[in-house]
């Protein structure tokens, strides 16, 4: 009888399935099954290509839409910003010349790429996804392996169809017991960005997995996968379940029909065996996560809402106080003091991170029969424009709007800032993104991240708020 | 890719940690500029002032530290954003080489695409550099990539790890898709075989709607 094949991770049965060729120094040369293209770079990488005269590999194989400098207002044409007349011109023209295939705006296809690729069903399990932007973990929440790239990558993708790639090193998280009432995908993983912090996955491709993951639906997953690289994993993925093959069963570009059973039985193969060894492990109990809310401008700066803003002078690591002070004056927040009741100026929903249906209708929820503060400016920017189309078919767009929200066209908008929605210096927005960085919403702006209940409680409310005490 | 082999230069401490991309080279820089162009705005939201004159407190300011070459800086440096505009704009800036304890992943990647070396020691050890850079009369240190050594402000010699394949593309300036490009056949078989095994990956047009 032969030997017991070694248990092996979802990460690592990916990894071995598309390795072309094992190079030097521990490299290999990886197989890229589907490569997603924004506008922000792509016109002028497809230029450097054919400037060197080579073609793209696998033409089929790559996925092009604009999202990072589209305007979102409701009346935008290609050329509504500055720049993303050319960018999109550039884009589409490449595209064109190189038959890949570009998702024009106002089509069911264009939206941000993150949203797009699992909702076209073009992100799949077992597949390496690539896209030159950090935020390409997302697509890990259909069990796939999936990261973001440079440019120099991209050009690389596109002329051979692989990556030269070091291994990494292996981390699974186990969400443990059963979510709180009011508390969402968004508050598990900031809660644990906050436990382990920012760099803990540095080097790691991090799977998650317990009971409070197999409980969540696709778009929780997305989220979850989303805030990775927040956790400084590149790379985050959940192995696919009945409820991924139920999500990608009829989607425009998954296997249809015999072709679908065929994947179905290698995807069932996918999940990490029984056994299997990671490098590190980390538990978070779910049970006691309550709704968070980022203070300073790193997500590791992060509180559950019910509690106190934490306080420099308590820190031992000079370094790690000398940030913390830093954060909190740019923050413009005193140390001690409790978050819930800061006065807000702006409340965005949307972006790769809470743009989805259900992102949205939780939102909506929340707001359903209320006004905002009127002190405050929100808008919801929807993921997609299928996402903005299936939430009007729903009439949430009506629930926003008379709520005396925005309601906006599909792009990265104000978490990106690329395409000029920015809030001015000094103002405060709680956001459904992934990022508080200095700058990060416009020079000066503070940023605090949160979930969409969150985010809306915080509109109707004019200050941070805590939608459990709302909804 | 530029070549690396070795560097002598002055070198400046930036004990910040988790410096993000998006301060490395904010987003409205990303359209717009060449290359060559982005160094007048690296790490611009510290550099300066929100009036746009220069933050003298900010050590990259400071006349001892101008025209350093190489940054010394804390835990989790190019985290965040995978824009290769960061390593663009550090090398625009001046910078070849970058020593803190761990840098982002994605930013890893690309400071190898074009030749900016990254190197990786004990938080300890890098505090440790910081301090003799502050004290030095010069604040100038010395890297070889031949030999794997660094010579620190005080005169000490260190030793640093560095993947094999990466040191040897920098010593070369090697050129990855021209290197790729040779395993054409390697990948030709790949693809012929998991066209068979997987052929749902590579059936990407949609049926009509």
């Amino acid at each position: 009888m032969a030997a017991q094949a070694q248990p092996r991770t979802l990460f690592d049965k990916i990894w071995a399935s598309h390795v072309v060729a094992e190079l030097s120094g521990g490299v290999s040369l990886l197989a890229i099954d589907r490569h997603l293209m924004h506008d922000l770079e792509a016109g002028a990488i497809i230029k450097r290509i054919a400037d060197r005269g080579l073609r793209p590999h696998n033409p089929e194989l790559t996925f092009g839409v604009p999202d990072h400098a589209v305007a979102t207002d409701p009346r935008r044409r290609a050329n509504s910003t500055p720049n993303s007349e050319r960018l999109l011109r550039e884009m589409k023209e490449g595209s064109d010349a190189f038959g890949i295939t570009y998702f024009d705006l106002d089509t069911e296809g264009q939206g941000i790429v993150h949203v797009i690729g699992p909702e076209l069903g073009l992100s799949q399990p077992g597949m390496t996804i690539v896209c030159a932007d950090s935020h390409t973990c997302t697509h890990g929440g259909l069990g796939a392996l999936s990261f973001g790239i440079g440019a120099t990558e991209v050009a690389h993708v596109l002329a051979t169809q692989t990556l030269r790639q070091t291994r990494p090193k292996t981390m699974r998280v186990n969400f443990n017991g059963k979510v709180a009432a009011g508390v969402t995908a968004k508050d598990l993983i900031l809660a644990t960005i906050g436990k382990i912090g920012t760099g803990a996955g540095r080097g790691h491709a991090v799977e998650y997995a317990g009971d409070a993951i197999r409980a969540m639906s696709i778009d929780e997953r997305l989220t979850v996968c989303n805030l990775s690289i927040e956790l400084g994993a590149k790379i985050g993925m959940i192995a696919p379940d009945d409820t991924t093959f139920e999500f990608l069963a009829g989607r425009r570009y998954a296997p249809q029909g015999d072709m679908f059973e065929r994947a179905l039985g290698y995807w069932r193969g996918l999940p990490t065996d029984e056994g299997a060894r990671f490098d590190v492990e980390h538990s978070i109990d779910v049970d006691t996560v309550a709704p968070q809310v980022t203070w300073g401008t790193s997500p590791q700066d992060v509180i559950a809402v019910d509690s106190r803003i934490p306080d420099p002078s308590r820190e031992s690591d000079p370094q790690r106080r000398k940030a913390m002070e830093a954060a909190l004056a740019y923050m413009g927040l005193a140390p001690g003091a409790a978050i819930e009741g800061t006065p807000i100026d702006w409340v965005f929903i949307g972006s790769c991170t809470n743009g989805r249906l259900s992102d949205i209708r939780e939102a909506a929820r929340i707001v359903a029969g209320r006004k905002i503060a009127p002190n405050v400016r929100a808008w919801v920017v929807p993921g997609s424009e299928a996402t903005q189309r299936a939430a009007e078919r729903e009439g949430l767009d009506k629930v926003f709007l008379s709520a005396g929200f925005e309601w906006r066209k599909s792009g990265c908008s104000m978490c990106a800032g690329v395409n000029g929605d920015i809030i001015a210096p000094g103002q405060r927005s709680v956001s459904t993104t992934n990022r508080n960085f200095v700058g990060r919403q416009g020079p000066n702006a503070r940023t605090h991240l949160a979930s969409p209940a969150m985010a809306a409680a915080a509109a109707l409310s004019g200050c941070i708020a805590d939608a459990r005490k709302i909804g | 890719m530029e070549k690396f082999t070795q560097l002598s230069a002055l070198a400046a401490p930036l004990m910040r940690p988790n410096i993000d991309t998006d301060a490395i080279i904010p987003v409205k820089r990303l359209i717009g500029y060449q290359r060559h162009e982005l160094g007048a705005f690296a790490l611009e939201p510290y550099r300066f002032r929100a009036d746009g004159s220069e933050n003298p407190d900010f050590v990259l300011n400071q006349p001892r530290y101008r025209g350093a070459k190489i940054l010394v800086t804390a835990e989790n440096f190019g985290c965040g954003s995978s824009r290769e505009s960061a390593v663009w704009a550090l090398m625009a800036y001046g910078f070849r080489c970058v020593i803190a304890p761990g840098f982002g992943d994605i930013f890893t990647n690309n400071a190898f695409q074009n030749g900016l070396l990254l190197i990786r020691l004990p938080r300890e050890e890098v505090d440790r550099i910081a301090e003799e850079l502050g004290g030095a009369p010069s604040p100038a240190m010395a890297i070889d990539l031949q030999s794997c050594t660094i010579t620190t402000p005080a005169g000490r010699q260190l030793e640093f790890q560095i993947d094999g394949e990466r040191r040897q593309a920098l010593l070369e300036g090697r050129d990855e898709i021209a290197m790729t490009l040779l395993r054409d056949a390697d990948i030709a078989a790949f693809q012929s075989h998991d066209r068979v095994a997987r052929p749902w990956i590579y059936q990407t047009v949609p049926p009509a709607a």
